[in-house]
């Protein structure tokens, strides 16, 4: 699945139960995944972006009313 | 609305700044539209140029150094005599100026940055070409927007912190998002109002900036747009809007960086056609999809769409997954067939490209790159 060298990269090790280990064996057979570390990285991306939060982007009335009014000038906004 | 990808919509403009006693240095067209797409946000989280460390692990592993999915190097190369440390004013030729805090040069292998970006060496890919005419050093740092350039098309020229207010009073929550290089024929308006039955607004962006020869001209693809939108769309349903950054060819790795720009933006769908950003035969024609499995991650949905064709039998335009009919009763549209009956005053039939559409192309002497 992954691109490029994976010497090039930074990795470290995150041990896991052997039985799950083997469970993700047996999952990832005839897929695209390669390693079980490649399908744990996978799914742990997923989940974390899956919790990604957005930090609120902080406009004063006034200025979220500017912004508003350029939109209605170039009649993005009636 | 998905959060800008990183988390954190990226915002570095300061108009107050001087830059009457530092040294400044001319940059292309391309180069000042991507400062202030750094500087607006629409390549959040970038804050500036890339420095080796990012520019190494989206080479090698299509992320950055903090794991973030990001495709395309957004660099700066340069190789005159500025040094670690300085700070300069980079003064675009559209009148863009920015001051670029210089944090690291360093050295590339532009074979493996070619190898790695466009899968190929070919020096007959627009993408290696550029590539190829680059300077030796890339230049990493910080940028601060001082000043905006004045543009032709700056009435579509609409900042992420801008569309997301506006999806926000328009009540739209699933925004799926369109990227263009072209004029909008009948198979593209099928694409995009398939997926907007399934969502509350289309976000039409165009890519304004450096395209290859015989590539329609800006200014016919937006008045093309504006007619289809006007005749054929409901006027709350869709948003045209440019981007400004050049085309790289870059295929499917550009496909990933488009759907991570418009997430930016706020849309929370991409449309992703069939040779997405490709050129020649360098890529397959879904390889472009392909390449999404690799990040589940990214936090904008990728609607995947196979051609869609007329169907003789069918009595209308269909996609290979709806139509059961045999190819012979398929009418396709050809990019190439279009072009040349436009180029020889000929107008499309009804079945290929909207009238209203192709009566705007044919008033143009010349519509195509020189």
């Amino acid at each position: 699945m992954t691109e490029g060298k994976e010497e090039k990269g930074k990795y470290t090790t995150v041990s896991i139960p052997t039985p799950l280990a083997e469970k993700i064996k047996k999952r990832i057979e005839g897929t695209g995944f390669n390693s079980i570390s490649s399908y744990v990285t996978y799914v742990l991306r997923e989940l974390l972006a899956s919790m990604e939060e957005e930090e609120e982007e902080a406009f004063s009335k006034e200025d979220e009313e500017k912004i508003k009014e350029r939109l209605r000038a170039l009649g993005y906004l009636d | 609305m998905p959060a800008p990808h990183g988390g954190k919509l990226i915002r570095r403009v300061d108009g107050n700044k001087n830059i009457d006693d530092i040294e400044k240095i001319k940059v292309s067209r391309d180069l000042a539209h991507d400062l202030e797409n750094i500087a607006y946000g629409v390549f959040s989280p970038l804050e500036g140029f890339m420095c080796r460390e990012d520019f190494e692990s989206v080479l090698h592993h299509m992320r950055l150094a903090n794991d973030l999915p990001w495709t395309i190097p957004i660099v700066f190369d340069f190789d005159d005599s500025i040094k670690e440390g300085d700070e300069v004013a980079l003064v675009g030729e559209n009148g863009t100026v920015a001051i670029m805090n210089i944090e690291e040069i360093y050295s590339y292998d532009k074979k493996e940055y070619a190898e790695k970006v466009f899968r190929t060496t070919d020096i007959a890919h627009p993408g290696v070409k550029k590539l190829t005419e680059m300077k030796e050093k890339l230049v990493g740092g910080k940028i601060t927007l001082v000043k905006e350039g004045k543009e032709e098309f700056d009435k579509y020229y609409l900042k992420p912190y801008e569309t997301r207010i506006l999806f926000k009073e328009k009540g739209w929550r699933d925004i799926v998002a369109f990227q263009t290089r072209n004029v909008p024929h009948i198979g593209h308006e099928y694409v995009q109002k398939t997926a907007l039955t399934f969502v509350d607004g289309i976000f039409i962006n165009p890519i304004i900036g450096k395209k290859k020869k015989g590539d329609f001209k800006d200014e016919v693809i937006l008045k093309a747009y504006d007619a289809l939108i006007e005749h054929y769309y409901l006027k709350d349903r869709a948003v045209l809007a440019i981007l400004k950054t050049e085309m790289r060819y870059a295929g499917p790795r550009e496909a990933i960086f488009h759907a991570i720009v418009r997430k930016n933006f706020g849309c929370t769908h991409f449309i992703v056609g069939r040779d997405h950003a490709g050129v020649g035969n360098y890529y397959g024609p879904y390889d472009a999809h392909e390449i999404f499995n690799e990040f589940p991650d990214l936090g904008i949905t990728p609607i995947f769409f196979k051609s869609f064709f007329y169907c003789k039998k069918c009595g209308g335009v269909v996609n290979e997954k709806i139509c059961p009919h045999d190819k012979e009763h398929h009418v396709y549209y050809s990019g190439t067939a279009i072009r040349k009956m436009l180029m020889n005053g000929e107008m499309p039939p009804e079945t290929m490209m909207r009238k209203e559409v192709a009566e705007i192309i044919m008033s143009y002497d010349n519509p195509f790159v020189d």
